[in-house]
């Protein structure tokens, strides 16, 4: 069983790990059983809701459909590394403000896909914010709420400046 | 998570000649995986049965767009994200720029690779109508060298295609021709995103003084794989583009089409949308002509 695992090295949230972990461990369950990083979660399993989002070199993806191996040497980035030392994220403070979250289990995943598209765009439009999270499902507080979360965030204008990714174009 | 991560082997060679080496060495025994949005739902289910897989993430071999006199060339692990914010490919293709942005979600299109979409197959494929109507030409590597085929050729079944145990499919390549014509792409399914296609048609046509010179149709889920629509287009070619013409074409995808009845639609409405599509591409083409 063991003759199957390699050591994977990656940085997660700004701290560099090393696992012992067979190379085709999805991402996600890394995360959440290996790192104890449980504030991504798994919703569909196969990549259509978006609960799993996390940010991997810059790049939104779907945790649940990396394979670890890939994230080999990554810098990734959950839900845990938004807020820096006990302060709310922008984006935690306005959903919060706003009402964005219900239930919760979409709300990491919506906090990333945002984070993601701030870090592009500071300030989209509605249309813009619409197709940032179009990958994201939420079935309960509907996604009003959410849109509304994310234009109050933009509108203080504060995402970090070391998020913009190498490659944003 | 039914897969078992222990039950397969995943390895990155990190080169292009390594994957090349590999496949060589174990042909058909090695499945290559580049962004997983396809694999890695079989793996969750439990349903992957590929052993034993080899990483094309990272490699920058086959992570490109090149961009040449009279054509582009694309890595087929360029990703969905890098086909829709090349400004060449915008310029030139703007019917790919279009596929790649409705593919998925964002999430997806980071990670979903143009070559994965035509390995995988799908008859609903998002870019394989693009492609088709661009003559796009695709290009193998293997350790024997190189060979191109046309797009069209590709596909020979349902899930099927032309290349062999070796060979890794390293490049679509397309011409830079379709400036002067009209050109239409658009997708019919249940939302803007996340939604697999229920019937999408693609054309590119030239008309000149009311005569269709040139035309090209291809559609995603009118049959096994996503094809050209040879006969419609045969019904159009070289005719004056009049009512009658309109008619005939409808007539002629209708007998041509050959969709199924699935979870997405029946093969009834897949057959009445695309000829609705093309009535729309047609009425487009007569009204406007074709430089746009």
């Amino acid at each position: 069983m063991s003759e199957n695992r390699q050591t994977i090295r990656f940085k997660i949230n700004g701290e560099e790990r090393a696992i012992q972990v067979a190379p085709m461990k999805r991402l996600l369950d890394v995360l959440r059983e290996d790192m104890h990083l449980t504030g991504t979660k798994e919703g569909c399993g196969e990549g259509e809701c978006g609960s799993c989002s996390v940010r991997m070199n810059g790049e939104l993806v779907n945790s649940c459909l990396v394979p670890v191996l890939q994230a080999e040497g990554a810098d990734i980035q959950t839900v845990e590394g938004l807020a820096e030392s006990g302060a709310l994220h922008p984006l935690q403070q306005a959903f919060l403000d706003c009402g964005g979250a219900q239930c919760g289990i979409c709300t990491p995943g919506m906090l990333m896909a945002a984070t993601q598209l701030l870090s592009i765009n500071p300030h989209p439009n509605l249309a813009e914010i619409r197709e940032g999270l179009a990958g994201n499902l939420c079935r309960c507080t509907g996604f009003m709420r959410i849109f509304d979360s994310v234009i109050a965030a933009a509108a203080t204008q504060s995402v970090h400046p070391t998020e913009q990714p190498a490659h944003a174009r | 998570m039914r897969g078992n991560p222990e039950a397969h082997e995943l390895i990155a060679p990190g080169s292009l000649s390594a994957v090349l080496e590999l496949l060589a060495a174990e042909p058909g025994k090695w499945t290559p995986i580049a962004g997983g949005t396809e694999l890695m739902v079989a793996h969750a289910a439990g349903r992957l049965s590929a052993a034993k897989l080899v990483s094309l993430w990272g490699i920058p071999d086959l992570r490109f767009i090149a961009t040449g006199a009279g054509s582009i060339a694309i890595g087929a692990a360029a990703t969905f994200r890098d086909l829709r914010s090349d400004a060449s490919i915008g310029a030139h293709l703007p019917l790919l720029a279009k596929a790649a942005s409705w593919i998925g979600c964002i999430a997806n299109q980071s990670r979903a690779t143009l070559g994965g979409n035509l390995v995988n197959g799908s008859p609903a494929a998002d870019s394989s109508p693009a492609l088709l109507v661009y003559d796009a030409e695709i290009e193998f590597a293997s350790v024997r060298g190189r060979r191109r085929i046309p797009y069209s050729a590709f596909h020979t079944a349902y899930k099927s295609n032309a290349m062999t145990a070796d060979e890794l499919l390293f490049a679509v390549h397309l011409p830079i021709r379709f400036g002067r014509h009209r050109q239409y792409l658009r997708k019919v399914g249940t939302r803007r995103a996340m939604a697999i296609s229920k019937v999408a048609l693609a054309a590119t046509a030239l008309i000149d003084g009311g005569t269709i010179s040139e035309i090209r149709l291809a559609a995603a889920s009118l049959a096994p794989f996503p094809a050209r629509l040879y006969q419609t287009e045969s019904s159009l070619s070289g005719k004056p583009l009049d009512a009658s013409a309109i008619d005939a074409a409808r007539e002629a995808l209708l007998a041509e089409a050959k969709p199924i009845d699935d979870i997405r639609s029946t093969a009834e409405y897949r057959k009445r949308v695309a000829a609705n599509l093309l009535d729309e591409f047609l009425g487009e083409l007569r009204r406007e002509g074709s430089t746009q």
